[in-house]
């Protein structure tokens, strides 16, 4: 079907504000709400038809979720390698082909511009899946190298399909040999005379997979999809069940968790990755990278910042609220926080100022709620934690269980 | 094994033969890699037409006299054959200006003009100290750190010597353009035309884009200790500035191999490695010294994929697009320029009769066309140093703008055409001109970009302007020479205080390598 | 009979308006003295033509300062600012580059002239927001006398470099760049799309006499970007009922708070006795009485035209001789039988009602400016056009409209000589049949033109060589440098005589901060309690 696409250079573009995606029809039929939000230039559902039955879709079958907005860049090319290692904070030479893994990438200053999602698809081929426009940084990195950076967004129709029950519709659709696919692996299968690729990672911290294919065979994709899983309670899932999901999970999201480097104006609103708790993700041993002076230099001195998951008491959720010492001094704020449906607990992620923030300090967060139009304030203890909210075992099996 | 001594010197123009000299003289063991076949660069003295000899750059302004001087320059060979050269400003119709350091002479000048020509010569010079002030010192970051906030400090106490109307004028003009204040001090049209010039020459500027003020000043804060912009000659023209360079770094101890054309600065894991030759010659050193430009250096020799690429790419937006040609004529005889008498023959004499000529002349470089009338510094450098020519005979040496990097209809379509209107040009002032012409040689910046390895063909190795000066040239955050990569330093006329054979950069460069 | 008045401000301009109502509402009996029998300055909407209302001069609102707006509760006498969105630029080859409310729309539309350039927007946008908020922090303060000792130039020293060192090291750098910088290298180093850079290019060189290459128009840039509406960083609106709604509103204000008006006769002399000034008299013969007299006009009209030489010293006239205010604009208010139709623009009603310009890239802007220092109006002219009436409908009868055409460049002078009618129409027909040829017809829809050449905005509102900024925006003339170095405290050269014009800081544009300013340091110098607001923190 010849969709209506964001990158069609038509004069009259701006007739249509938002695209459908390759999706859309499908997703149109479960939307019961009929509540469209918008992401980048596409459609988007924030809730088909109630985020917190997504969520537990999510955790206890499969939810099912429509990724094509992300941005997607194609990075190839003699010195694609180099160019990776360049320009991302981590040993991307230990991402082999088949394999997928995190990153981050910075600016000179060490400050996060985006993270994102390597795919190395064949020897000296990747995509880089981010949530922000990136061609301009990427084509700037490419001085000095012989690669061809290419922005794909549209080109790639993507599904995420996270839940315990994941592996199970994908075997029963069909793709044989899914459930021998390792965390951070690919694969790659032949659907209705096109290649469909499935990768073993995802935003939920569960098991679950990320399904890429090209736009025209979208809607047969999710046929398929939900032909197989129907008797495995999948469904579609919105963004916010997702939200709610990555942050169970500890993940961390553009604009919300962090503010991208190119955005930011005001000097000190930026983070390094250590200042989000990724120093995992900066090897200083693989040569030359942007960023790397500047984190050298953070590591000695020391950061401003952490970036914590907090586990607060009550039952109240944090959203937007201000961190305190246990003498009510300020601490830093929270980032993201939520009422986590499976650890039963008030979570949040939250930036603290230095020294703030290892693990098991006691602090206290200050949390506004709503009683029938009445504000109430107050002050939950909450502590420092190490471990994510929910990482449940089956996230690693290989091969995964039916459910 | 490299030692960690050992320092290689990419270039031997003379800030990285000054550089050399004084790490030598530091112990260090030094070597100059220069690709031509004699040191110098811009500054060399070549032959361009058999037994006619001319260097590219043409006059000494800024030539460091504490350099001159530590570096014992005079008893390698440097001698002048004159250090106060006057400018006479042509006219067409030989009704000419002679514009001295402390007089100024010519018909049509008001006592209103010679006595502004008094004010503007004490102010120009006192601001123009404040900048030469900054020539000998490592840029200071803007940063709260005590060495930089001092030497901050210390900029702004100077700005405040000047007392307070000086003061408020230098805050007033520094940043504006050459032809607002000389219309507000001036009336005669050739004298205005004339010392907009100096704020133009080598610059992507005309009178009437602001920054040339500071341009002008620039030119004037020479410390040569001849005079704020006292203009000086060298005998055997400035390849004699490198010639004496040469054999004092050598006398320090420095090894200088000419016809060694660096290919690539050589990187050892983080830091630099040495250096490898065209053809394949590897040598070791734990530190290199690039007197190329930083677009060269960065970009061809050292590779953009070993920095940074925010780093890499503030270093591709470095202004670098020359816009000078250089012109060299071998003659029959001396010329005769209008109204220029034997004697005045050996001044440097200017074309560019009104400020709106020249402005004009540069409009045409901003959409790539050579000026379709030109302006021009000429010398005759023979009247005074006839060992350049066969007896006899003469050389005209001229600095011809505007000449964009970039002409649109491509250089070498483009120089016949230019070469024939710069012709014409001098044969308005000196009738006779064509007849004496025996060879002419005219290097567009395209040619000087090839010839010397200047990326842009611009003298300066860059826009010498404020965007582009102090902490923040080449770019900032490396304006202290030292480059990102451990061990690899600029010392050339694209860093601070940029160009001009001054030998500041050359001198500050070697401090920052002995720092380290 | 002469009457006495507390003080009094020459010129009922939106920044002469300002000052007054400041000074009135500190309790001061102040007169204000306008040579048009209509009030408003440049800063004012006229009926030129049948039932249309012409913002003739200024027309497009967004850096008059909300700290005024609101403390002159200009509401409560009746001005609304109502934002119309967006900008387009047409080139000739019909394409354009539209920049519409929607920051994802406007994404997707350079995207189509360059993927890159569209991505690069957001960095560009980013580095001169850093720029705006710095500015902003000192547009109402006095800027401090470098040269000086007194506590309050060194606490202000002390508060420029804190809020420079503040920026952090990069921004500094970045700033300095920026303010040394020509717009056209400056864009260069973010896009690759000529027609974007063109687009961008056009706010560096409004109102300024200097090309978009030369080195200095960054600033300008900012100039126009410093503003906003409700919070919209960058954002333009119209005022209802046009410009002269701003200064309708400032009149009541200060009518309100006892503030008297004789509008209609020039000011023949600043009448100085004794080495102060002691009030006005005007051309019709009149005199008025004060010690305290504080000029809305231009800095060169102020002392060369309304005051006696000898009352001044040579060394100061000299400056003010020099000050540089070259005219580089005109304008055409044009009544329209109906809309016109743009091509490039049909089916796109949003970018209609946006400001239109007709340009295409930094070379020919270039050469429109080369025009100018050749003594002509642009054979080419830049072209920044707007439709009020769609956005506005006081301005028209229903389905006419009003078109407020600003053109760039046109000389103080032609080749040195003083413009002749024959010229004015001349140049007139040129900007006409440049719009034509983006909008075939569009001649047959006019029906009535006003042609506003800097003779025109001299002779009528006193703008010396027309320029609309009282003065260039350039380094020489920008914070302690404008006017002059030594009188850029709004204090004159006379005791009692202040400025509070454009040609002061923060300079020109619909921003009222000149005029606020001035109120604040002639309140202080009389003891009288402060009625002008502070800056309100931007954190």
């Amino acid at each position: 079907m010849a969709f209506n696409r964001p990158d069609s250079n038509r004069r009259d573009h701006f007739t249509d504000a938002v695209f459908p995606s390759p999706f859309h029809a499908r997703q149109n039929a479960h939307n019961q709400m009929r509540v469209w939000s918008r992401w980048s230039d596409y459609l988007s559902v924030p809730a088909y038809w109630c985020a917190e039955m997504e969520y537990f879709a999510g955790r206890n079958t499969c939810g099912v979720f429509d990724l094509t907005p992300m941005v997607k860049h194609r990075i190839s090319g003699p010195d694609a390698l180099p160019y990776m290692q360049r320009l991302m904070t981590r040993d991307v030479s230990k991402i082999k082909p088949g394999r997928v893994g995190y990153s981050v990438w910075c600016d000179d200053n060490g400050q996060v511009i985006d993270d994102g999602t390597i795919f190395h698809l064949e020897e000296g081929v990747y995509r880089i899946c981010s949530q922000e426009h990136q061609i301009d940084w990427f084509l700037t990195n490419r001085l000095g190298f012989d690669v061809t950076v290419t922005e794909e967004t549209h080109d790639v129709a993507s599904l995420a399909l996270q839940g315990p029950t994941s592996c199970a519709v994908l075997k029963d659709m069909g793709l044989g040999g899914i459930e021998q696919l390792t965390p951070f692996g690919m694969a790659w299968f032949d659907f209705e005379g096109t290649r469909l690729m499935v990768s073993r990672n995802g935003y939920t911290g569960d098991l679950g997979y990320e399904l890429w294919i090209d736009p025209e065979h979208a809607e047969a994709l999710w046929d398929r999809l939900f032909d197989a899983g129907e008797v495995r309670g999948i469904r579609a899932m919105g963004s916010d069940a997702l939200d709610m999901l990555r942050i169970e999970a500890g993940f961390i999201l553009a604009g919300q968790d962090f503010l991208p480097a190119m955005e930011a104006v005001r000097a000190g609103h930026t983070r390094s990755p250590f200042e989000l708790g990724l120093a995992w993700l900066v090897h200083f041993d693989k040569g030359v990278f942007n960023g790397r002076a500047a984190l050298l230099e953070e590591k000695e001195k020391g950061s401003r910042y952490r970036l914590v998951k907090l586990d607060i008491d009550g039952n109240k959720p944090a959203r937007d609220s201000f961190v305190f010492t246990k003498d009510e001094k300020y601490a830093g704020t929270v980032t993201s926080a939520m009422w986590s449906p499976s650890a039963k607990a008030s979570i949040a992620l939250a930036s603290l100022e230095m020294p703030h923030g290892e693990p098991g300090e006691e602090l206290l967060v200050e949390i506004y709620y709503r009683r029938e139009l009445k504000w109430n304030r107050v002050m939950a203890p909450a502590r420092v934690v190490k471990d994510v909210f929910w990482d449940p075992p089956r996230r690693r099996q290989t091969p995964p269980a039916d459910f | 094994m490299i030692s960690d001594n050992s320092v290689i010197v990419v270039g031997g123009g003379h800030n990285g033969l000054v550089c050399a000299a004084y790490l030598a003289k530091a112990g260090r063991k030094v070597t100059v890699l220069e690709a031509g076949e004699q040191v110098g660069g811009l500054a060399a003295t070549r032959e361009f037409a058999p037994g006619f000899r001319a260097s590219c750059a043409h006059l000494l302004y800024l030539l460091d006299a504490e350099i001159s001087r530590e570096l014992g320059l005079q008893s390698h060979g440097l001698e002048m054959a004159s250090d106060g050269l006057r400018t006479i400003a042509l006219a067409e119709d030989g009704q000419n200006l002679v514009i001295g350091s402390d007089n100024l002479d010519g018909a049509g000048l008001g006592d209103e003009d010679r006595a502004a020509w008094r004010e503007y010569r004490r102010f120009m010079s006192k601001f123009a100290a404040v900048i030469g002030g900054l020539h000998n010192q490592v840029p200071p970051r803007i940063r709260q750190e005590r060495g930089d906030l001092v030497a901050l400090g210390k900029l702004a106490l100077k700005i405040r010597m000047l007392g307070r109307d000086d003061m408020r004028e230098f805050l007033r003009i520094a940043g504006i353009n050459i032809y607002d204040v000389l219309q507000e001090n001036f009336e005669n049209p050739l004298l205005k035309g004339a010392l907009s010039l100096d704020a133009v020459l080598g610059a992507n500027s005309g009178p009437r884009s602001n920054n040339s003020v500071f341009t002008a000043l620039h030119r004037m804060s020479g410390t040569g200790g001849h005079g704020t912009g006292a203009v000086a000659l060298p005998i055997g023209g400035l390849g004699s500035v490198a010639e004496a360079l040469a054999a004092a770094a050598r006398q320090a101890g420095a090894e200088i191999r000419t016809g060694a054309a660096v290919e690539r600065i050589l990187t050892d894991g983080d830091r630099v490695g040495g250096v490898r030759l065209a053809g394949g010659e590897e040598l070791a050193a734990a530190t290199v010294v690039s007197n190329a430009d930083p677009k060269t250096t960065i970009l061809d020799l050292l590779g953009a994929r070993h920095v940074e690429a925010g780093f890499a790419q503030r270093i591709v937006n470095f202004r670098a697009r020359g816009n000078a040609a250089k012109l060299h004529l071998a003659l029959d005889g001396l010329p005769e320029f209008r109204g220029v008498s034997a004697e005045q023959a050996g001044d440097r004499m200017v074309i560019a009769p009104t400020m709106e000529y020249v402005e004009r002349a540069f409009n045409h470089s901003k959409y790539g066309e050579y000026s379709a009338q030109p302006v021009a510094e000429i010398i005759i450098p023979t009247v005074r140093d006839p060992g350049l020519a066969p007896a006899g005979k003469h050389v005209l040496s001229a600095v011809v703008q505007y000449a964009p990097r970039n002409l649109k209809q491509g250089w070498p379509e483009g120089k016949t055409a230019f070469t024939e209107v710069v012709m014409g040009l001098l044969a308005r002032y000196a009738p006779a001109i064509r007849e004496q012409t025996l060879a002419a040689e005219l290097l567009t910046p395209e040619d000087i970009e090839r010839e010397f390895r200047s990326a842009g063909g611009h003298w300066h190795h860059g826009e010498l302007s404020l965007d582009q000066f102090l902490m923040l040239r080449p770019v900032p955050k490396a304006a202290q020479y030292r480059m990102p990569v451990e061990g690899l330093f600029l010392c050339g006329a694209g860093t601070h205080p940029g160009g001009g054979v001054m030998g500041s950069a050359g001198r500050n460069a070697a401090r920052a390598v002995l720092a380290n | 009979m002469s009457r006495k008045y507390d003080a009094i401000v020459i010129g009922a301009g939106h920044n002469g308006l300002t000052n007054a109502a400041y000074l009135a509402k500190a309790g001061l009996k102040v007169l204000m003295v306008e040579k048009n029998e209509w009030i408003g300055g440049a800063t004012v909407s006229l009926p030129m033509y049948k039932d249309w209302k012409y913002s003739n001069c200024s027309y497009v609102c967004s850096l008059l300062r909300p700290e005024v707006y609101r403390s002159l509760n200009l509401a409560k006498y009746g001005l609304q600012v109502v934002p119309y969105g967006g900008s387009v630029t047409i080139s000739q080859t019909g394409d354009i580059i539209g920049n519409y409310v929607d920051p994802d729309v406007t994404r997707r539309e350079v995207a189509r002239h360059s993927p890159r350039d569209a991505d690069a927007e957001v960095r560009y946008g980013r580095d001169i927001m850093r720029q705006c908020r710095f500015i902003r922090k000192f547009l109402l303060r006095t800027a401090p006398d470098p040269t000086s000792f007194k506590p309050r130039d060194l606490f202000e020293m002390l508060h420029l470099y804190k809020e420079t060192m503040k920026l952090g090291e990069d921004v500094i750098y970045d700033t300095m760049r920026f303010y040394t910088m020509s717009i056209s290298d400056f864009l260069d180093e973010y896009f690759e799309s000529p027609l974007l850079k063109a687009a961008h290019a056009g706010s560096g060189i409004i109102g300024s006499a200097l090309g978009v290459m030369s080195p200095g128009t960054a600033y300008v840039l900012l100039h126009h970007a410093m503003g906003d509406v409700d919070g919209n960083a960058g954002a333009w609106g119209f005022a209802r009922g046009g410009m002269g709604a701003i200064a309708g509103a400032m009149h009541d204000c200060f009518t309100d708070h006892g503030g008297e008006t004789v509008a209609g006769s020039p000011v023949h002399r600043i009448v100085v006795k004794n080495g102060r000034v002691t009030g006005v008299a005007l051309e019709n013969g009149d005199e008025y009485l004060a010690d305290v007299v504080v000029s809305n006009m231009t800095f060169p009209r102020t002392f060369l035209e309304c005051m006696d030489e000898k009352d001044l010293d040579a060394a100061f006239l000299k400056k003010v001789r020099n000050f540089k205010i070259r005219g580089s604009s005109g304008k055409l208010n044009i009544a329209l039988d109906g809309l016109p139709d743009f091509p490039a623009l049909r089916g796109n009603p949003e970018l209609m009602h946006a400001d239109m310009h007709l340009i295409d890239s930094i070379e020919r802007l270039e050469r429109a400016y080369d025009d100018w220092k050749n003594g002509i109006w642009s054979q080419d002219p830049y072209i920044d056009m707007l439709i009020p009436s769609l956005t506005d409908p006081t301005m028209t009868p229903p389905g006419k409209h009003f078109m407020s055409v600003f053109v760039q460049y046109v000389p103080p002078k032609v080749n040195g000589q003083d413009w002749t009618d024959e010229q004015v129409q001349a140049f007139g027909q040129t900007v006409i049949n440049q719009i034509d040829e983006y909008a075939p017809g569009f001649k047959d829809l006019i029906l009535h033109a006003e042609i506003r050449t800097p003779r025109e905005l001299e002779d009528e509102v006193g703008l010396t060589e027309g320029n609309i900024f009282q003065g260039e925006l350039t380094m020489d003339q920008l914070l302690f440098n404008r006017p002059i170095p030594g009188y850029h405290q709004y204090r004159g050269p006379v005791r009692g005589l202040w400025m509070c014009g454009s040609s002061t800081h923060p300079g020109g544009g619909v921003m009222s901060a000149p005029g606020a300013n001035a109120a604040r340091e002639i309140l202080a110098d009389l003891r009288k309690p402060n009625t002008v607001p502070e800056g309100w923190l931007d954190d």
